[in-house]
């Protein structure tokens, strides 16, 4: 074996069951990498010692009984949940342990990891890049090797985005996949917990184990559960796979949408047939998006008041502070129909947008980021401009459907993500359709090398 | 000099009995239980928790807007009521607004005066309970248990004109919850809570006042009459100074016997209530079967009683009282029914004798009537004691009696009828001393 | 579109502490935020019902079962302030 950090979690199970490494040296060489990295990085908040099980990263959203939970605010800081997350629970059962919990925008809002109040992730290709965001830290510990797999969060684009821009996978369930139960809510209506992973064979393996309904939220469900493994295909003959024009115009980087666009190419050879689709309401998703999404941001932030636990609330940092204003803004009585009730009915178009494209096709393919990782810093002046970077992993948040990001090129030596859209509760096809293109291509094998200088 | 009118408005708010709270698993039984025993991240407002919807309470809350002749809504809602306290642990309340459980019912009461009077329900719809505060010496002491169990809140539209009626529905409201046995609506225990409105216009007048004054806090029917009466009062001393009343709340002080200001009006509260994404939509499909479980209401009860015993309105009211009293009853008149007791003869008997129907049977209550008419004792437990002596003051005869002479029995039994002047049931008094005997 | 004093009102409503030196930046970005989402007026939608829940369930409620709590000292682990087993917040006027 050359670096077990690189293995996947799949190929980690196998060298473990066929005794090729011990539990033991797995744990060591993560640590090791952690140690060496992490002062660097800054991917972790809290760091777990052990030396058994598959080690697997955490947002710090998701809580974790007994192991400190921030969600990345100054508020709670030194909160110590007395309960574990379902997702915890479930993987609890598979022979893993959480090696640490990790950095990200303070309670998931951001998309450049720089809202964290414990400091900024860097981008492990580049360090003065960002990793993307929310679920910066989980990206950046999965790119970096320093876990076997992370689990994310994703709102708007909180593990698509950071997946894309580090280069490694990253899934967003169907909403109602996964039990939100144990994952601090940003927005409750979007919210999905979802795998970071070194393969999309991981990214189905671990939602196999995370998924279904748990009796704590209504709003899991246990039907058309995902199989952990699938016959291996090697080509798309039959897919048909719809590319939406709004994808693709203003705001589009030139290198990202080569890169995309190569691996349409590829997922042609592959057998597969392009259609051209619209998903015209695309361009109205991020207003509606800042509408609803800081709607329940206000409502879900107020029960942080300093008396149950954490701190006082002139402890939010500012990106909190201003989409608990915003939704409390919208809310406010006067607005509420011009405002909420507006965005609602908008969703509402934008999820008939891709039921209308999937009587078309069977999944929908574009990039996740319009740009790769930009400087640290560049967008913290104007929050509107890095609203903007999120608007083609919105619209699949406000429909509730599944998408993968997966690494599909790069650009100026900075990973670029493919992003696969599927049906509602149809993960199934899109694990499958990324699998056979990410084992026709060599990009999922590129690790960055940390400058340590 | 001008005269002016009451217009009162009730908004009830009961705790419904159910195991487990509205949206957790943490028992809903909080009453004694050591402070934050019965909570959970749910309760509490922990990050992460996620609610969950207690199905019986949807029911409950059903039965009530059924009971109060509600429409019951075909699809309905719970939202975030958002606003800051320090007994609301997640920040906002789930409550209903826009989309209740049950709208648009009545319910008909009878004053004191012997009139009709139709109050009619704005709504009952479902919500969650906060936790309880307590303050001393400078502190505020929060306790968690009571975070989180069923509420129901019914609102009345403000039809009241006196006192009086307001009574008389919040006690007939009481027994509804009671025979529905969805909660013990006990008010000093506060399962049950009553906030008043109050404002006055002129007589004449049929617009409502542009203020209302709020009643908040107040643990007892007769506590919240007076406070409406001295509120009523304090109103119309102002009114008549040609002062203006803004909206505000008072609570009420027993000591004094006076209302006093406990919220000026500050800003209007902004409540931004919007649909809580974490719970679905309900869909209310068994509408039917929950009508048709709906045990008999005291109103129903009210009629029969009149119509198939006799009872004068005032006799039914008292028995329908309460639910086990009615039981107790018809099954003292049926056991009656042999004894050609007739139903009146029993309610008077229950009423007149202020029965206490926990410590009798109704077999006693039917055994004595019959002995209060006819003169002939049957009641067992006094016969026993007369026995008991007569088999004291005659060792012969007893002694005669064991050693096999069983017609001397008739001695003992003679002896008994005379000490009863022959007011004793003979066939049980033999009973008794062969029992006794053997 | 936002000053000083709506910032003020809604920071307020929000039980949200501001710092005198913020007042200016949120009404500026507020201001720019709004105006942004407020090209939604452009779409027709009075014929769309709005969308609240994606998952397009109904009813789904447990049934009224009683599950273990949290024990009382767990309750109150991470409260800053506790005394005989309540939480405890500075004193305000009730009652």
């Amino acid at each position: 074996m050359n670096d077990l950090t690189d293995l996947t979690l799949t190929e980690t199970l196998e060298a473990l069951d066929n005794k090729k490494i011990s539990e033991e040296e797995l744990n060591r060489a993560y640590q090791q990498k952690i140690d060496n990295l992490n002062p660097i990085l800054n991917a972790y908040l809290y760091i777990c010692q052990g030396s058994s099980g598959i080690p697997y990263a955490v947002k710090d959203v998701i809580v974790t009984e007994g192991i400190p939970t921030t969600a990345g605010s100054k508020i709670l800081e030194g909160f110590i949940p007395p309960y574990n997350a379902t997702v915890i629970e479930r993987l609890s059962y598979h022979n893993l342990r959480i090696i640490g919990k990790t950095n990200c925008d303070e309670f998931a809002m951001g998309s450049s990891g720089e809202n964290s109040a414990y400091g900024p992730t860097k981008n492990p290709w580049n360090l003065n890049k960002v990793p993307g965001g929310s679920s910066s830290g989980s990206a950046v510990a999965v790119s970096a090797g320093l876990c076997s797999f992370a689990l994310g969060t994703d709102t708007g684009g909180s593990i698509r985005q950071p997946a894309s821009l580090c280069g490694v996978v990253g899934l967003k369930p169907s909403y109602g996949r996964v039990s939100r139960y144990g994952s601090i809510a940003m927005a409750s209506s979007l919210d999905q917990i979802g795998p970071i992973t070194k393969s999309v064979a991981d990214a189905r393996l671990i939602l196999s184990w995370i998924q279904g309904e748990d009796g704590y939220d209504n709003n899991a469900v246990s039907y058309s559960n995902i199989k952990s493994q699938t016959k291996k295909s090697d080509n798309l003959s039959g897919i048909k796979i719809g590319v939406p024009k709004e994808y693709f115009g203003k705001g589009l980087d030139t290198g990202v949408e080569s890169a995309v666009k190569k691996a349409i190419s590829k997922m042609e050879e592959l057998g597969g047939q392009i259609i051209d689709i619209s998903l015209p309401c695309t361009e109205y998703a991020i207003a509606t998006y800042y509408i609803l999404m800081p709607s329940e941001v206000s409502s879900n932030m107020a029960r942080f008041d300093g008396i149950r636990f954490g701190t006082d609330r002139d402890n939010f940092g500012q990106e909190t502070k201003r989409r608990i204003m915003i939704g409390t803004y919208v809310l406010s009585s006067g607005y509420y129909e011009d405002y909420f009730i507006k965005a609602a009915k908008v969703r509402t178009l934008i999820k008939q947008d891709f039921e209308r494209a999937f009587e078309k096709c069977d999944v929908i393919v574009g990039p996740v980021s319009p740009t790769t990782a930009w400087n640290l810093g560049a967008k913290m002046a104007d929050p509107l401009a890095m609203y903007l970077s999120d608007a083609y992993t919105v619209p699949a948040s406000l429909a509730g459907i599944p998408s993968i990001s997966l690494p599909c090129g790069f650009s100026d030596g900075l990973p670029v993500g493919l992003q696969i859209l599927g049906k509602y509760l149809d993960e199934e096809k899109i694990l499958t359709i990324a699998e056979v293109y990410e084992q026709s291509t060599e990009w999922h094998k590129m690790k960055p090398t940390v400058d340590m200088s | 000099m001008k005269r002016y009118e009451p217009i009162i408005g009730l908004e009830i708010h009961v705790e419904l009995k159910t195991l487990s709270k509205m949206f957790c698993g943490c028992s809903a039984d909080y009453f004694g239980q050591k402070p934050n025993s019965l909570t959970c991240p749910v309760c509490l407002g922990l990050p992460g928790a996620v609610p969950f919807t207690n199905a019986q309470a949807i029911q409950d809350c059903i039965k009530i807007g059924l009971a109060l002749n509600c429409q019951i809504a075909e699809n309905s809602r719970f939202e975030r009521k958002n606003y800051f306290y320090p007994d609301l642990p997640k920040g906002y309340q789930i409550s209903q607004y826009r989309w209740p459980l049950c709208t648009n019912g009545y319910v008909d009461i009878e004053d004191s005066q012997n009139q009709k009077i139709r109050i009619r329900i704005n709504r009952v719809h479902q919500e969650e309970d906060t936790g309880k505060l307590s303050h001393l010496d400078g502190i505020t002491a929060i306790d968690f248990n009571r975070s989180g169990v069923p509420l129901v809140e019914i609102v009345s539209e403000p039809d009241f004109r006196e006192v009086e009626q307001v009574r008389i529905y919040a006690k007939k409201i009481q027994q509804i919850f009671r025979y529905l046995e969805v909660s013990e609506a006990d008010m000093e225990k506060g399962n049950m809570r009553l906030e008043a409105n109050i404002s006055l216009r002129e007589a004449g007048e049929s617009k409502l006042p542009e203020y209302r004054v709020e009643l908040k806090n107040i643990n007892s029917f007769k506590f919240m009459g007076d406070a409406i009466e001295y509120e009523i009062k304090r109103q119309q001393e102002l009114l008549e100074k040609g002062e203006k009343i803004t909206q505000h709340t008072r609570g009420w002080n027993e000591n004094k016997k006076e209302t006093f200001v406990q919220r000026e009006k500050e800003e209007a509260h902004d409540y931004r209530y919007f649909p809580d994404p974490d719970l679905l939509p309900l869909k209310i499909e068994k509408l039917e079967e929950i009508r048709k479980s709906l045990p008999e209401l005291p109103e129903q009860i009210l009629k029969r009683l009149q119509s198939m015993y006799g009872l004068s309105y005032y006799q039914s009211q008292l028995i329908v009282s309460e639910r086990f009293l009615v039981d107790f009853f018809e099954d003292a008149v049926s056991l009656g029914e042999e004894n050609k007791i007739s139903a009146v003869d029993v309610a008077n008997f229950l009423i007149n004798k202020n029965v206490d129907i926990n410590k009798v049977s109704p077999e006693e209550v039917i055994s004595q009537i019959t002995f209060k008419k006819s003169g002939i004792i049957s009641d067992t437990s006094a016969l026993r004691e007369v026995v008991k002596e007569i088999i004291k003051e005659n060792p012969q005869a007893v002694a005669d009696y064991k050693s096999g002479k069983i017609a001397v029995i008739g001695v003992l039994v003679g002896a008994v009828m005379r000490k009863t002047e022959s007011k004793a049931d003979a066939k049980i008094v033999k009973e008794l001393i062969s029992e006794l005997l053997s | 579109m936002f000053n000083k004093e709506d910032i003020k009102k809604l920071a307020k409503l929000a039980n949200l502490p501001i710092k005198e030196s913020e007042y200016e930046k949120f009404a500026s970005q507020l201001s720019e935020i709004i105006s942004y989402v407020k090209q939604l007026e452009r779409i027709d939608s009075n014929q769309v019902e709005p969308t609240f829940n994606v998952t397009g369930l109904k009813n789904i409620n447990w049934g009224d079962k009683v599950e273990p709590s949290l024990t009382q000292k767990k309750s109150l682990q991470n409260a800053k302030m506790q005394r005989n087993g309540f939480f405890v917040t500075k004193g305000i006027f009730n009652e």
